[in-house]
């Protein structure tokens, strides 16, 4: 059972990625990416990351990809352009790359595989709220208020930039 | 299960990712395309922590996505201030700091 929900998530969440980086509109990758970011939280359900799943959920597919179609929708973007019409020599060095780059990561997790252990036992009482919240206000408190820090810095910083004159001086 | 494959489709999200940045000249493509390499990087951290049953990994993800919340917000907001000032997000033609 576990199985087939693993392959069910892993072809969504590939296809879905597949999906987005070969759509012509920006909207459509949009919401390819939630639909690749909900099968990946089914597949943090499926390790047993309770807590990660709904916030990968709320925080992700909710809040962030709302932010995205919110820029997308305010810059009225037309589809793009001749995607693959023609070959480039940018399409060939970037596939080249990723290749590279999958094939050393394959190489790598090979190279272990088998030695790997299966899902810990302890992982049903890991990934709840309570688990991670404990950890989070005992050991983590100082990290969390710098969160905190952290995100009213980039909340300023976003009104600062995306306000209509950065110089500040000059006429309307 | 075994984790390698975990571990396999995180790296297979990420090569997507890359190839969607390297590829592609929309410059709100080019983000989500990190956003995804972002949340296949998470993958591996919670699929580690399963395995360990550690709940330090999982806490490492919560703060990489507070982390990538900030982080969109800023872009998003970089993003709209260059379509201001170029009236286009494609990023073949920002070149103001090309040589």
């Amino acid at each position: 059972m576990e199985t087939y929900l693993f392959i069910l998530f892993a072809t969504l969440a590939v296809a879905a990625a597949i999906g987005m980086i070969s759509s012509r509109d920006t909207v459509n990758s949009a919401l390819f990416l939630v639909l690749n970011l909900i099968s990946v939280a089914g597949i943090f359900l499926l390790l047993k990351a309770q807590f990660l799943a709904v916030v990968q959920v709320l925080v992700y597919g909710g809040a962030i990809m709302v932010l995205f179609l919110f820029v997308i929708m305010l810059l009225n973007l037309s589809d793009e352009e001749q995607l693959l019409s023609r070959f480039s020599v940018r399409y060939a060095v970037g596939f080249f790359l990723g290749v590279i780059v999958l094939s050393q990561l394959l190489y790598a997790i090979a190279s272990v595989t088998g030695t790997l252990p299966q899902i810990h036992p302890d992982m049903e009482r890991v990934g709840t709220v309570e688990a991670i919240g404990d950890t989070l206000y005992t050991v983590y408190t100082l990290p969390v208020l710098v969160t905190a820090i952290l995100l009213t810095a980039a909340v300023v910083g976003a009104l600062l930039l995306a306000q209509r004159n950065i110089s500040g001086k000059g006429d309307k | 299960m075994e984790m390698d494959w975990y571990l396999g489709l995180s790296a297979v999200l990420f090569t997507i990712g890359v190839i969607g940045v390297l590829t592609r000249k929309n410059a709100i493509v080019i983000f989500m395309c990190a956003e995804l390499m972002l949340n296949s990087v998470n993958l591996t951290l919670v699929s580690f922590s399963a395995q360990l049953g550690d709940v330090h990994g999982q806490i490492l993800v919560f703060f990489a996505l507070c982390v990538a919340a900030a982080e969109a917000a800023v872009g998003l907001a970089i993003i709209i201030a260059i379509y201001r000032n170029n009236l286009t997000v494609d990023v073949t033609k920002i070149n103001l700091l090309r040589w």
